[in-house]
């Protein structure tokens, strides 16, 4: 626990200090990075510490003012959360002193600086919290920093509007929150959290006002799907290590909130779970479906954020049916896949912001149509692209294949037993394999489109990333490979949450290593490994006959120019005449007809379906006719006024007669 | 003296009435001065002449008999205006929603939550439709001076309430309740003579000019 303070504190140190470096600094500038760095190393060894003690720290210091005391406790559940909130807040720390160099930019730089470690000690904190107002400070901490971020880049109107879009949702969240946390009780408030397991009234109606605040106020955090309306726009506005922290971890304290409510119950109703199931598929498609659809690679990730968000809360959903019809196996199954999946997808998604960003950097555009060729002059950032890639998509050998692995067996499960109430579950099993197919469709696209082929713009300045930042995604990719390779050894790590949250002990018949025989998925990966490798080094061997600097052969046609490449549009347009009637998106242009066509030009646009098409309109709307109502009301004449005055007295004296 | 006490409030009923049916300005002034001597003459008749009822007669006399009116008499002078001309609703339509609110004043009267010795009295309903009459003098006029004229209504419509409690209210506040009142037309009187200044007539229909 004292690793733990330790952390926060000089995570809170290094963002105090970075207003010092403001003026150009170098001094202040480093020693705020390292500060940040040795924080994020202390939590990160109090969270493992915690894992593998198993045990759960608290501390608490009564602190009357504001709250009865000030808790904190690091649980199994907390822990796995923590560690990939450390680990890519200290990546990322690293790459944003090369991403974003105080030597160019102090400015914006300490701005930066300052704010960063200051959203990772709000995420700690509210991974750690133990009552509802320590819980709710530490919140709005995060989504105040999270703000602070998105709008770095304050001289563009659109991120300034992205800022405020995410504002607002995040405080709608917030006040459901409130109301959870009032409903929680005072305990809950002031000394700590339900234990889990310890309220047994998962049926009455109370419960379920809790369960459905639980889902809007989290729910807006994570980006569940019909919630996600600040998600795409804040991602791609804020700086790349930014949007990797934001979508890799502080999204998932959505999540954590889902789980730790849904951990004070001793049983669950069914419903809860098919309704988690449901929105999960639904985030999980359309997530994926509208990534395929963008043309701005940020945005891109932010979609495949929803997806994966739609992923873990398949696995909740089947945990959480698990527990509710007392069927562990899948309830840890289910859980083990969330979870895993909660830190896979924050190695994973780390590490396509951070390659992504150095894209960016190099080209200074975060459109794919202006990319091409990048493979050439950045061969690293294109390894770990590709490595985040194939992670995403959820291939072996890499860490997504793991846990999308398990919430297969989980939703596949019911197969095997004779529990007909759960059959249900199977239905979800060609969604997510839906899933998976379209986001490896939208990664060819973004790796063919971004990598591979010849450079579309003309840009002098593509080089490779700085260390700093190659070293950043080095970590990211160290993790994916390690879980890929050698789950088994992630297992003890999950354990303790796990039997936490499903009410199981630890090493029971149930457990995982029993259900998922883990050892297999480190053989084939092993041999996946191996015959890269041989392929590899077979290439190597013949390769070196042609000339590697040519470009794809066109069948003859000779007056190739870059712009006749695929783009995102014809590469995407299959899936987005098929999905219309969800996308909605906008086709301009014609085709070209007769033998001398006119000059023409296409594009298409995809706005998102909640955002754009519901809210801004609906908003829209309704403020038009509040202005109308307010006019009709707001005459400008005294006696008119008077009049309104005489008839609220009215009414107050007729309600005070006749009904009280 | 009860009997008289219940013609002076009948007669303070019907002034409001012809207030709200007359158009002509220096009529509509007369006429609530008039209102405000009958006024100033209740309270010795409820409480017998002692010290606090005399103080309280020559005040109204003084302010609402004497000073207010001529105020306003001198108001009028200086902008020259005789009539009301254009009331937002016509003077049969005021004069039918003041005879209902006279007669609703009555009926709700009967239901308040009063002294044993108040019930069935005259005071009631009378302060209560003098106040209703004020009121619909300020929505419905459309001139500076009748609404002043409104407000002095409604004012004389609190009186009557006060002169109930006047054992247990002490001078200061009724006195304050005085001193408010001349303050109040005074303001009344400049804000007037600005709007007069600014849109060269007093109807504060212009003020609509200076909504948002």
């Amino acid at each position: 626990m004292i690793l733990f303070l330790a952390a926060v504190l000089l995570l809170l140190f290094s963002s105090l200090l970075a207003p010092l470096s403001r003026n150009g600094s170098v001094f202040w500038d480093r020693l705020s990075l390292a500060a940040g760095l040795t924080g994020c190393l202390f939590g990160l060894a109090a969270a493992l510490l915690c894992l593998f003690t198993r045990e759960s720290f608290l501390f608490s210091i009564p602190w009357q003012t504001i709250a009865g005391s000030f808790s904190l406790r690091i649980d199994g559940l907390s822990a796995v959360f923590l560690v990939p909130a450390f680990l890519i807040s200290g990546a990322g720390l690293l790459y944003g002193s090369g991403y974003w160099p105080h030597s160019e930019l102090p400015g914006s730089s300490a701005w930066i600086r300052f704010f960063y470690p200051l959203l990772a000690a709000g995420i700690a904190l509210v991974l750690a919290a133990d009552n509802g107002v320590i819980f709710l400070i530490s919140w709005e901490i995060m989504a105040l920093c999270g703000y602070f971020l998105v709008i770095a880049q304050r001289e563009d109107e659109q991120n300034l509007q992205a800022g405020l879009v995410y504002l607002m949702s995040t405080h709608v969240g917030t006040l459901a929150l409130f109301a959870l946390f009032a409903l929680l009780g005072e305990n809950a408030c002031l000394v700590s959290l339900p234990a889990a397991g310890s309220l047994s009234s998962a049926m009455t109606g109370n419960a379920t006002i809790l369960f459905l605040l639980t889902l809007v106020g989290f729910g807006i955090k994570g980006g569940i799907m019909p919630l996600h309306i600040w998600l795409p726009g804040a991602h791609a506005a804020a700086p790349s290590h930014v949007s990797a922290l934001m979508s890799g971890v502080m999204i998932k304290t959505g999540i954590y909130g889902i789980l730790r409510v849904t951990s004070f119950f001793q049983a669950l109703p069914a419903w809860w779970g098919w309704l988690i199931l449901g929105l999960g598929l639904v985030s999980g498609i359309l997530g994926v479906v509208f990534a395929i659809a963008q043309h701005d690679i940020k945005r891109l990730l932010a979609y495949h954020s929803i997806e994966n968000i739609g992923i873990i809360l398949l696995g909740t959903g089947a945990a959480m049916l698990g527990k509710a019809h007392g069927v562990e196996s899948i309830a840890v199954l289910g859980m083990a896949g969330a979870l895993l999946h909660v830190v896979n997808h924050g190695l994973f998604k780390g590490l396509l912001f951070l390659s992504a960003g150095s894209m960016i950097k190099s080209t200074g555009s975060r459109q794919l149509s202006s990319y091409g060729g990048l493979l050439r002059s950045m061969p690293y950032t294109g390894l770990f692209f590709l490595g985040g890639a194939i992670a995403i998509c959820g291939l072996p050998p890499l860490n997504g294949f793991v846990s999308e692995w398990f919430v297969y067996l989980a939703l596949l499960h019911p197969g095997n037993q004779a529990t007909p109430s759960l059959n249900g579950l199977l239905l979800a099993v060609p969604g997510l394999a839906m899933i998976g197919g379209l986001a490896l469709l939208c990664f060819a696209k973004v790796f063919g489109l971004s990598f591979l082929g010849t450079p579309r713009t003309d840009l002098p300045d593509k080089r490779e990333a700085p260390v700093t930042m190659l070293a950043a995604m080095v970590i990211l990719l160290g993790g994916c490979v390690w879980i890929g390779i050698a789950p088994a050894t992630v297992w003890p790590m999950l354990s303790g949450a796990i039997s936490q949250w499903a009410g199981v002990p630890p090493a029971g018949p149930h457990m995982l290593p029993a259900l998922a025989p883990l050892p297999y998925i480190s053989f084939t990966a092993l041999l996946f490994l191996l015959l890269l490798l041989l392929l590899f080094l077979f290439s190597k061997g013949r390769g070196n006959l042609a000339d590697r600097h040519l470009s794809t052969w066109g069948c003859g046609y000779s007056g190739f120019v870059p712009r006749a490449q695929y783009s995102t549009s014809s590469f995407a347009q299959m899936i987005m005449t098929q999905y219309r009637l969800i996308l909605m998106s906008r086709f301009e242009g014609k085709t070209a007809t007769g033998l001398f066509p006119e000059e023409s030009s296409f594009s298409s646009r995809t706005p998102d379906v909640v955002l754009d098409r519901l809210l801004v309109p609906g908003c829209g709307a309704f403020a038009g006719k509040v202005v109308r109502i307010r006019r009709a009301i707001h005459q400008g004449t005294i006696g008119v006024y008077l009049l309104y005055t005489a008839l609220v007295l009215c009414l107050l004296l007729l309600f005070s007669m006749f009904i009280i | 003296m009860t009997n008289l006490t219940n013609e002076v409030l009948m007669a303070v009923i019907l002034l409001n009435f012809f207030t709200l049916g007359t158009s002509r300005l220096g009529a509509c002034i007369k006429t609530v001065a008039s209102q405000g001597i009958l006024l100033a003459l209740l309270p010795p008749m409820v409480h017998g002449i002692n010290g606090h009822s005399m103080v309280l007669m020559a005040g109204a006399l003084i302010i609402k008999g004497t000073i207010i009116p001529w105020l306003l008499f001198r108001a009028i002078r200086q902008v020259r205006i005789r009539r009301e001309i254009e009331p937002r609703i016509g003077y049969i339509a005021t004069l039918m929603i003041g005879a209902l609110i006279t007669a609703g004043a009555f009926i709700f009267a009967d239901r308040l939550p009063l002294l044993p010795q108040h019930y069935h009295s005259l005071f009631i309903p009378a302060a209560l439709s003098t106040m209703g009459a004020g009121f619909i003098m300020l929505i419905t006029r459309r001139k500076a001076i009748t609404q002043v004229l409104g407000y002095l209504i409604l004012e004389n419509g609190i009186f009557i309430f006060g002169i109930l409690l006047v054992e247990a209210m002490p001078l200061m506040v009724e006195a304050g309740v005085l001193l408010d009142m001349l303050v109040a037309i005074f303001v009344m009187g400049i804000v007037m003579d600005h709007i007069n200044r600014e849109y060269s007539s007093i109807n504060t229909e212009h003020l609509r000019l200076l909504k948002e």
